[in-house]
């Protein structure tokens, strides 16, 4: 068994886990990050988008109201172009009309230190026509909308050229534990590497779990016991911008209480549901309805307006002695746990609670405290020192469009709904890892517009057969000169890349990926083109009714009836995804 | 321009299943890279513009001509055109309009301006010193087909002339001329005048503003509200008191119906009530021949031998009222006359696009489906026939055919138009 040697080993390729691969470099460790399946395939790539500014936590919960506002100014500089400053309203509907919240709000905001203004009810029905007309109060808060696809690619590129090593279908089978009882200490993992079907050790100095919903279960290897509580949550996604500021309800936060504008969709979120196991996201009809009904609170006729998909995320909520707790009251402050303090268990700790804005702050502490344990002081730099394309200023919805258009791109494009044109996939294939095409989603959007894959899928499953096929000697094209922190941007996949124009940053890059294998998931399109059309389908099924069933009719006849793909060959291949994307989401929730 | 209500016509866009029927007929998208295509254009980069953006981000769908081919064959029924529309006008409310647009968009103003001393107009602009000088200065295609004032008086003033010899009556209909008619051409609403009488109505023709489209096919809605609700306050009254309202100008009559409404997201009472009353003439003829109140006294046109073979193209703004193509089944009533029907998709023009020089070339290229259609109906086609003036304008730039209002074919089987020297037989 191939066996790596290091200082930090990073469980878990979410916001955090990145993050702390991030700080861990920036503070000269050696760092490996493992994660199971594609970075932010958890629950960072299944929320809403919502970069906190607090507000919604002021009343509640102030600690995590403190996080949220600090953490906001720091990654609005070290994170620019992945956020878009929609800015945030609290809206007081006519249900919460009697209550008093608004002005408990008011004051909590002022004590915890978020800006917070309350603007006359008409200047909020002119910057957004569709809000309930009959809103009593409106306060301005800075929330904004964060692309934690985008994100975390940044920092784990800003990790990269800090010398780490990222590893993803990377799952940790055991933690290696020594010593006997009292003394006993975490040195490393041992990891499938999931596509190649092969283990590999990892020995570090400090092992940190930063598994998010599923550090219980990563800790459950070193036989230590972490209550995670899994707390479901159900988004639906309006086909358009129906506002373009992030509308909260104010009142106690609760469920389906804000839309946010992130990138070309509305997302109404959230049902709060205590879970068994962080893997089951059925999405359950009363959830669907209850989504719809709340959102229409806040901007009447939501419910009747195209939705494009349904999802569910698992949030790590964690809370010591939380025995019978309602996952909505379980604290959202981050949890970070020292297993030598807590049990006895050197080398080892876990981060986890906290939210996608506060994923910054939960690597320092994390970090703070890996120093302490290994004797060493190296300060924290992450809030200072920006990730890679941040160049490209601040994200605004039209950026895409806009580069399409002044590059004249229009021909070039693959995935239509989302503006994703031939070079960002090829590069995206080439030079970021990928094993599906899910991951190419996450990478540059692939099918997440209207049609859901209806018109990209075939397309681009055809380009990466064409790739897959390319002879080894073959062009790839340079690596060097491509950004992963700008592989969202139609231009820059545009660019004739040359080994002169390096952008600032010059550490290590991805490399070209090495010639397939022949059982490598991306060297079988049949197997891509399945697996996709799966994965599509599983967030329309819970919507399929109006404008999206049309649209899923005519996809059906596209693949179905057109191409035949119940029947293609090689039923047989799957890979490390095929499993998640197929299983039938059933009702088990806890309780 | 933003979502600003559920009534709003860019909600549309969620019906889109991007099924490419739209771009595969587009006409402009066939002839030129520099325009993306309808879906592209329309549902598919309203997701992308919103509120508030520092800038609009996308320039190609003022290549856009507007000629609502795509509408026409969208099975989901998502309004590209206007979609697009709304998108330039929000390009000219940030970057502001070239003076040329500016002058094209007001075609009242120019027809009254011109109007004043229509023989010296005429000699300034229709000579090619001054098309050269208006090309290079201003953009305007030196070669576009534009109109000539009507150096014989405008529409008033022939009625005005007139008015002893109009018809009283008891039923009475309300007539929309629009500016081409009133300036350019007054003979096809001389025809329309005397059709509608022959029916037996009295033609009222209240003052009245241009309807506002070439505004709002230049981006300029607040110009073009003003028209508008100069509209509604003229003719509202006539709609309320149960007259129809009908015009010659297919183009003017789709933006009193839907254009004008939707675009500027008007729901008033007085704008749907002119929208509910506004017919276009043959739409109104033919639901009269459907109540048996059309006259049949035609005189033959041609012989059986030697029909007046007329190729007609319903323009695309008429197809966009979806009534069918009530002007062809009517002429084709007419003894003596052999109406074979064009399915070219758009002449070119378009309105006022084809008159932008960068734009000539494609709306030329656009157009030719249709001149090769003429030309196939063999070397003694002596006349087309189509609703709309500027597409007239276009279709005989480019066969060098004359082209004649069905309206006036119709008046003259009735007796009472000459088709050759356009005008009434009897005054």
């Amino acid at each position: 068994m191939r066996t790596i040697h290091t200082e930090i080993l990073v469980i878990g390729g979410g916001a955090t886990g990145t993050g702390v691969a991030w700080d861990a470099a920036l503070r000269g460790f050696r760092t490996v990050l493992v994660e199971k399946r594609d970075l932010t395939h958890g629950t960072t790539g299944r929320y809403h988008g919502l970069l906190h500014s607090g507000g919604r936590y002021a009343v509640k919960d102030p600690q995590s109201a403190r996080e949220c506002i600090h953490e906001n100014r720091v990654l609005r500089r070290t994170h620019t172009h992945c956020i878009e400053d929609t800015g945030g309203f609290f809206v007081v509907t006519p249900e919460d009309a009697d209550s008093d919240y608004p002005d408990r709000f008011q004051q909590a905001c002022r004590e915890v230190g978020i800006p917070c203004v309350e603007i006359p009810v008409a200047e909020a029905l002119r910057r957004e026509p569709l809000l309930h007309p009959r809103i009593a109060r409106v306060f301005q808060v800075p929330d904004a909308a964060a692309d934690s696809f985008l994100a975390t690619h940044a920092t784990a590129q800003a990790a990269r050229q800090e010398g780490a090593e990222i590893r993803i279908y990377h799952e940790v089978t055991r933690l290696l534990v020594e010593g006997g009882e009292g003394d006993r200490r975490v040195v490393g993992a041992q990891v499938q590497d999931l596509v190649r079907g092969e283990p590999v050790r990892i020995l570090a100095d400090m092992t940190i779990n930063a598994a998010g919903a599923w550090a219980g279960q990563v800790a459950r290897l070193a036989g230590i016991q972490v209550s995670i509580i899994p707390g479901k949550g159900v988004m639906l996604a309006a086909s358009h911008r129906l506002v373009n500021t992030v509308i909260n309800r104010c009142k106690m936060p609760s469920d389906g209480d804000i839309i946010v504008p992130i990138h070309t969709v509305a997302v109404i979120g959230t049902t709060d549901v205590k879970v068994a196991d962080p893997e089951h996201l059925a999405i359950e009809p009363w959830e669907v309805r209850y989504m719809l009904e709340e959102a229409d609170k806040l901007v009447p006729g939501f419910s009747r307006t195209r939705i494009l998909r349904a999802w569910a995320g698992v949030r790590p909520l964690y809370q010591e002695n939380a025995q019978g707790m309602e996952s909505r009251d379980v604290t959202r402050a981050l949890a970070l746990l020292d297993h030598r303090e807590r049990d006895g268990v050197a080398g080892f700790l876990t981060i986890t609670g906290g939210k996608w804005t506060t994923f910054r702050l939960m690597a320092e502490k994390t970090l703070d405290r890996a120093c302490a344990h290994l004797g060493v002081e190296r300060p924290c730099r992450t809030a200072e020192i920006p990730v890679p394309g941040r160049e490209q200023g601040p994200y605004w919805l039209g950026h895409r469009l806009h580069e399409v258009e002044t590059a004249q791109l229009q021909g070039e494009l693959v995935c239509e709904c989302e503006l994703v044109t031939r070079d960002m996939l090829v590069q995206a294939a080439r030079f970021n890892p990928t094993v599906t095409l899910d991951d190419l989603r996450r990478d540059v959007r692939l099918g997440m517009g209207p049609c859901q894959g209806g018109f990209c899928t075939y397309r681009a499953v055809g380009i990466l057969h064409e790739l897959a096929n390319e002879p080894p000697e073959a062009p790839t094209g340079d690596a060097q000169a491509w950004e992963v922190a700008h592989l969202q941007s139609p231009r820059q996949a545009a660019r004739t890349p040359t080994p002169d124009k390096r952008s600032p940053s010059s550490a290590p890059r991805p490399r070209p990926s090495p010639v397939l294998e022949r059982t490598h998931p991306m060297a079988n399109p049949n197997l891509l083109l399945r697996d996709f059309l799966q994965e599509r389908w599983k967030g329309v099924l819970p919507i399929l009714w109006g404008q999206q069933l049309k649209q899923e009719r005519l996809d059906q006849l596209l693949y179905l009836s057109l191409m035949n793909v119940d029947h293609l060959p090689d039923p047989e291949l799957v890979s490390p995804m095929s499993d998640f994307y197929t299983r039938i989401p059933t009702a088990e929730t806890e309780g | 321009m933003f979502t600003t209500s559920w009534h709003s016509v860019n909600l549309t866009a969620n019906e889109c299943i991007k099924c490419n029927i739209c771009t595969s007929y587009c006409p402009v998208a066939e002839v030129t890279d520099r325009f993306p295509g309808p879906k592209y254009a329309g549902p598919q980069s309203e997701r992308f513009r919103e509120n508030g953006q520092p800038h609009s981000p996308d320039r190609s769908v003022d290549y856009c001509s507007g000629c609502r081919v795509c509408n026409e064959v969208c099975p989901t029924g998502v309004r590209i055109a206007e979609i697009n529309a709304r998108a330039r006008a929000q390009m000219v409310a940030e970057h502001g309009i070239p003076l040329r647009n500016r002058l094209l968009g007001r075609n009242e103003l120019l027809g009254r301006l011109g109007s004043l001393a229509p023989h010296l107009a005429n000699r300034s602009l229709h000579n090619p010193v001054s098309r050269l000088l208006a090309e290079k200065v201003m953009g305007i295609a030196r070669h576009a087909p534009l109109p000539r004032w009507s150096e014989t008086g405008t529409l008033h003033h022939w009625l005005r002339r007139t008015a002893a010899h109009r018809r009283r009556a008891e039923r009475k209909v309300v007539y929309f001329h629009g500016c081409a008619t009133q300036y350019y051409e007054p003979f096809v609403g001389q025809a329309a005048v005397l059709v509608l009488e022959h029916l037996g109505y009295q033609v009222i023709v209240p003052p009245q503003n241009c309807c506002g489209l070439p505004l709002l096919s230049n981006g300029e809605f607040e110009a073009a509200e003003r028209y508008h609700r100069g509209n509604v306050a003229r003719l509202a009254g006539f709609a309320w008191a149960g007259y129809p309202i009908v015009g010659t100008s297919t183009s003017c009559t789709l933006t009193l119906k839907e254009e004008a409404p939707e675009l500027l997201d008007r729901t008033d009472s007085g704008t749907l009530a002119l929208k509910q009353a506004t017919w276009d003439i043959f739409e109104f003829l033919r639901e009269r021949a459907q109540a048996g109140e059309l006259p049949t006294d035609f005189r033959p046109l041609g012989t059986d031998a030697e029909p007046l073979v007329l190729p007609y193209h319903a323009p695309c703004q008429y197809r966009a009222h979806r009534v069918g193509k009530p002007a062809l089944e009517i002429l084709s009533w007419i003894p003596g006359v052999a109406v074979r029907e064009s399915l070219a998709r758009c002449c070119g023009i378009a309105g006022t696009y084809g008159y932008k020089a960068e734009k000539y070339t494609i709306a030329m290229d656009v157009g030719q489906e249709l001149f090769d259609f003429v030309r196939s109906q063999g070397p003694g086609v002596r006349l087309t026939a189509c609703d709309s003036e500027t597409c007239r304008w276009q279709l005989e730039h480019g066969t060098g055919i004359p082209s004649r209002h069905p309206i006036e074919v119709l008046a003259a089987a009735y007796g009472l138009y000459d088709l050759e020297g356009r005008r009434p037989v009897v005054e």
